[in-house]
């Protein structure tokens, strides 16, 4: 554990803590527990800068899965520090923003903080892992709780829609990433980031380098929903404004750059990276910025806005990786100054663009729409959400003096530069990336205008509002205040971020070719001379200006090009298709027959075991050594397949119970003959409380008819039920003669009293050696047990087609029913169960030597009560027996239950049990051992189940 | 023996399947009894017949047989005494509130 584990973890702490302390303090806006914690972590990553600027790094690391090279190991250099500052600095305004955003009477904001908080987690999570598969995790669980924050307002079918598909579209993208680190582990054996850097240079030979390359890009591409990807983005605009300023323009869409910019250096130097990540970059920078300008929701503008400028950031990181081309050489700092100006527009686009959609939240809280065609004039009412828009927009549009204005020249330096790159066909392209950045900018500065003026400036139109507007109060206006003034800062004085934050972030993206003894130094100006970066600034300010005045006039320009052809729409087509066709072909065989469910599941055994017996030629009949068969043996088989065989063949519901009752009673006689006193005893009451129980639901149950059916019905079941026949006497034969493996039962025949103190070995396999599955088996005879007593008791909904069941006359009390009217039985019956009580409790006890033990103790108990039931009725029995099985059984689990965890007092494992030999006067010699208690609760759980079982059916009027 | 035992469980499969594959719900829960002696007779025979004593040391014998089946079967009888009740009591409380014990009407269709 280090200081930067608890970065990640404590924000999920809070997601805990958050809905508590809402409890405790309702009338606290939610929003201020939390608050402090973004802004602790801010001052903590802070304060990391000295030592992450002196190139140290700090890391931590604990063991997760270390069989697979999986780690919970985190580390900060430059770039995740940048990032983390992104996330928590962003993060604090948010939250101070969100507090006078979202109204404490009208919002579930519990639910909000604790997604937040979840999202803030996984974020600094994603950030600061150094495992590819933490880094997964994190990834998608930040697309998880983005998906939770726009679906925020879950009962507008949009915000439903929107999440849906931001979530379907990254998590797509998610997966595709998962194969590529999938597919980096093989190449380079291990998961974790730096050491995969290390391993770079044999990386590249890989014949699955392209593969694992193309799929790491897909993740990063649609979560910074890069072209075609881009399309869940405008959707996610549904969610609350601070969450769109957070996750959708700050952050989470960061999270692809990040990636990106985290692996450049396996990936840079290789014509496919160089084109895929400046090539998409370049074709979204100019498709968001044409979408933006004909947009009129404020918001949808600034998401189009969004998705270009991360196109601009992707392809400058792209024409950065070009510097991997000269590693060693001057020309490596030439072309990585292309990374400098990604890293140093990625901050600025935080600052301006959060800036600008906190105003565009304003803008449409104060007024109650974000449409421009409804708005504008607010420039008096609303002075300072003006001014802060102004910043932000000016910024972004490229204009001096602000943050903008500097990245946008660094990234006109390096498409100009990129074309003197003599390697992956620049020389013949290159010179179009000038020109389509070239116009994209200017679509940039056109709808920056947009956004300012159309709100802003012209007529005011106030008649047209839901709300009166006026400025928004103080609180949420200071954290786009805050940012405003950074862009204006981070303008005048760019050098502020360059040697603290670009050049660590820069030296762990370009580690690998600089010179010996060279450093990065980064050093922006603000003025540069008369070049042509500052020509083309200057041709993209008029014509700019030119398109926001024809905008309003020109129908090119405001609408749509064409309708008919949409990517969200082909996404929405898609969808609707996946859902028919999975949907036609489930019904195709999800036919709602229990029966055909079963064909299925019994085709397969046949075809599996079929197969596998054949394919790997395991049949083998094997006649030496078979026991002999006697005369006596030969008729009880004769009388089991008898029975068996009848019983289709029985048309009424008595005749069909007693055959296979009968059927039961000679696989008793088969565990008697085959030594196995205890199944032979348990078989025996099994069988007994068995057909009792079918002949106590007799009268209940429905008569049994005459199937009428059509011949192949039979046949199929016939043949269905004859193959899997077949291949079960194919398998018992195959096992009985051949032995693969050395069995372990002897094992359990030296130790059993050795280890155990107990002669009779199966006793001893289910209470010592086994006991855990004993346990588990008896909690599923309790719940068996209730389930029995709730069916029961489950009160049918009278319907009027419900009709009684019973016959004329015929008593309901089924024990009434069948309650014999003889005395002899009646009297001799009270002697019988008290002897067999006693029995029970004496099989019981000896169990642990001799044949019996808890199940077949508890089983014969219960068999005396049914007895007794039977000769006296079952209201009697329930007034002398005042015995809840029920309860019963719960204590009988608990007993086994405290007996294994007994041992951990002893410091063993559970279920161990020990004993030992005493000499008790009367008695003699006696065994007390722990596994007897555990057989006792096995023998209270099975009286109480069967006895639930038999006195819930018995009483059910 | 274990030849005939193996037929004989092919036999106790082939009813077995073939009254669940029934329409009537009380021919099911009979079938499902006759499956699970078929599986037991399986585990047992699985080991070979009749090897030695029963498996008590008591009985000092020079072999037992093999004792792992039989742990096996018994916890076997057990649950399936618990899943026939509660099948049992399922169709009867089926057929008690639809008043029919026909599978092919019970189907249940999400379409309805």
């Amino acid at each position: 554990m280090s200081v930067i584990h608890f970065v990640i973890i404590l924000p999920f702490l809070f997601a805990l803590i958050v809905p508590i302390a809402n409890k405790i303090l309702p009338k606290v806006h939610t929003g201020w527990f939390v608050l402090p914690l973004p802004i602790a972590i801010f001052v903590l990553l802070l304060s990391m800068i000295p030592s992450i600027e002196n190139g140290s790094e700090i890391s931590g690391s604990l063991p997760w899965i270390p069989s697979l090279g999986i780690g919970f190991d985190v580390y900060v250099d430059g770039l995740s520090l940048l990032f983390g500052l992104l996330i928590a600095g962003i993060g604090s305004l948010v939250l101070l923003y969100s507090i006078y955003y979202l109204d404490k009477s009208k919002e579930k904001l519990s639910y909000f903080y604790v997604y937040l908080m979840l999202f803030m987690g996984a974020m600094f999570g994603l950030v600061l892992s150094d495992n590819l598969m933490v880094l997964y995790a994190f990834w998608e669980l930040t697309s998880i709780s983005s998906f939770l924050l726009i679906a925020f307002w879950d009962r507008r079918e949009r915000s439903r829609y929107g999440a849906l598909k931001s979530m379907v579209v990254t998590v797509c993208g998610g997966l595709a990433m998962f194969a590529g680190f999938a597919l980096l582990y093989v190449m380079s054996g291990t998961f974790g980031i730096r050491e995969l850097l290390e391993t770079i240079p044999q990386l590249a030979e890989h014949k699955l380098f392209i593969t694992a390359m193309l799929l790491v890009l897909a993740g990063a591409f649609t979560k910074s929903a890069q072209f075609p990807f881009h399309i869940w983005l405008p959707d996610a605009m549904e969610a609350p404004t601070p969450v769109s300023a957070y996750l959708h323009s700050a952050t989470m869409v960061k999270a692809g750059i990040y990636l990106v910019a985290r692996l450049s250096p396996v990936f840079s130097g290789h014509a496919v990276w160089l084109w895929m990540v400046s090539g998409v970059g370049l074709l979204t920078l100019i498709y968001g910025s044409y979408r933006a300008i004909k947009q009129t929701d404020l918001k949808a503008l600034l998401a189009f806005s969004t998705i270009s400028q991360l196109g601009l950031i992707m392809s400058l990181l792209g024409m950065g990786s070009a510097a991997a081309f000269y590693p060693g050489t001057s020309q490596y700092l030439f072309f990585a100054k292309a990374t400098t100006a990604a890293i140093f527009h990625l901050i600025n686009h935080a600052v301006f663009k959060g800036a600008l959609f906190m105003a565009v939240g304003i803008v449409d809280h104060e007024t109650g729409t974000r449409d421009i065609r409804k708005l504008g004039g607010l420039m008096a009412v609303m002075p300072i959400t003006f001014t802060i828009t102004l910043l932000g927009a000016f910024s972004m549009a490229g204009i001096p003096p602000f943050g903008g204005f500097l990245s946008k020249e660094m990234f006109f330096t390096a498409l100009l530069q990129i074309r003197e790159l003599s390697f992956a066909s620049m020389q013949l392209w290159g010179s179009l990336f000038p020109i389509v950045a070239w116009v994209a900018s200017v679509f940039t500065f056109a709808y920056s205008l947009l956004l300012v003026f159309r709100t802003f400036s012209g007529k005011a139109q106030f008649e047209k509002l839901e709300k009166k507007p006026h400025e928004a109060p103080l609180g949420m206006l200071i954290p786009p205040l805050v940012l405003a003034s950074l862009v204006v800062m981070f303008g005048l004085f760019p050098n502020l971020l360059s040697h603290t934050l670009i050049e660590p972030a820069m030296a762990a993206i370009h580690f690998t070719g600089l010179q010996p003894q060279e450093q990065f130094m980064v050093s922006i100006d603000m003025w540069h001379g008369w070049n042509t970066e500052l020509y083309m600034t200057i041709g993209v300010a008029i014509v700019g200006t030119a398109i926001f005045i024809l905008q309003r006039r020109a129908a090119w320009v405001s609408k749509p090009l064409t309708n008919r052809v949409s990517l969200s729409g082909a996404y929405d087509d898609g969808q609707r298709l996946l859902d028919n066709v999975a949907g036609r072909l489930t019904r195709l065989y999800m036919t709602g027959s229990v029966r055909h469910y079963l064909i299925y599941i019994f085709l397969f055994l046949v075809l599996s075991l079929g197969l596998t017996m054949w394919l790997e030629g395991a049949f083998a009949l094997n006649t030496e050594g078979m026991a002999t068969t006697s005369f006596y043996e030969a008729v009880v088989i004769g009388a089991l397949v008898l029975s068996a065989i009848a019983v289709p063949f029985a048309n009424s519901r008595l005749m069909a119970i007693i055959l296979t009752g009968m059927a039961g009673y000679m696989v008793t006689l088969f565990f008697v003959i085959f030594r196995a006193p205890d199944l032979a005893l348990t078989q025996l009451i099994v069988e007994t409380v068995s057909v009792a129980l079918f002949l106590l639901c007799f009268y209940h149950l429905p008569k049994l008819k005459k199937e009428l059916v059509r011949l192949p019905f039979k046949v199929w079941n016939l043949l269905i039920a004859a193959s899997v026949g077949a291949v079960m006497t194919l398998i018992a034969l195959s096992a009985s003669g051949s032995r693969k493996f050395e069995s372990i039962s002897d094992y359990f025949i030296e130790n059993s009293y050795k280890l155990a103190g107990g002669k009779n070995i199966v006793n001893v396999i289910l209470v010592d050696f086994r006991g855990f599955d004993t346990m588990l088996e008896i909690v599923v005879l309790g719940i068996a047990s209730y389930g029995i007593y709730a069916l029961i008791r489950l009160k049918v909904k009278e319907d009027e087609n419900d009709r009684p069941l019973g016959h004329d006359g015929m008593k309901y009390d089924v024990y009434a029913g069948i309650r014999s009217n003889d005395v002899i039985l009646r009297t001799v019956a009270k002697l019988v169960v008290v002897l067999v009580l006693i029995y029970s409790m004496y099989l019981f006890y000896m169990g642990h030597h001799h044949s019996g033990g808890g199940f077949i103790g508890g089983l014969m108990a219960s068999a005396a009560l049914l007895l007794l039931a039977i000769t006296n009725g079952v209201d009697k029995i329930a007034r002398i027996v005042r015995v809840d099985f029920k309860r019963l059984t719960a204590i009988g689990i608990l007993i086994a239950l405290l007996t294994g965890t007994g041992s951990f007092l002893a410091n063993v494992p559970f279920l161990s049990h020990t004993f030992g030999y005493f000499d008790i006067p009367l008695l003699g010699e006696l065994e007390l051992a722990t596994a007897t208690l555990f057989d006792l609760g096995v023998y209270l759980t099975v009286i109480g189940v069967a006895s639930t079982i038999l006195f819930t059916i018995g009483r059910d009027k | 023996m274990e030849l005939y035992m193996s037929l004989a469980i092919g036999v106790l499969f082939t009813v077995g399947i073939y009254l669940i594959l029934s329409k009537s719900l009380l021919r099911i829960v009979l079938g499902s009894s006759f499956l699970s002696h078929g599986v037991h007779l399986l585990l047992l025979t699985m080991s070979r017949l009749k090897t030695g004593a029963p498996p008590l040391l008591d009985e000092k014998a020079e072999a037992y047989v093999d004792p792992l089946p039989q742990a096996l079967i018994l916890t076997s009888i057990v649950i399936s005494f618990g899943v026939t009740s509660f099948l049992l009591v399922l169709a009867y409380k089926a057929y008690k509130k639809l008043g029919t014990d026909d599978m092919e009407e019970l189907r249940g269709n999400e379409n309805e």
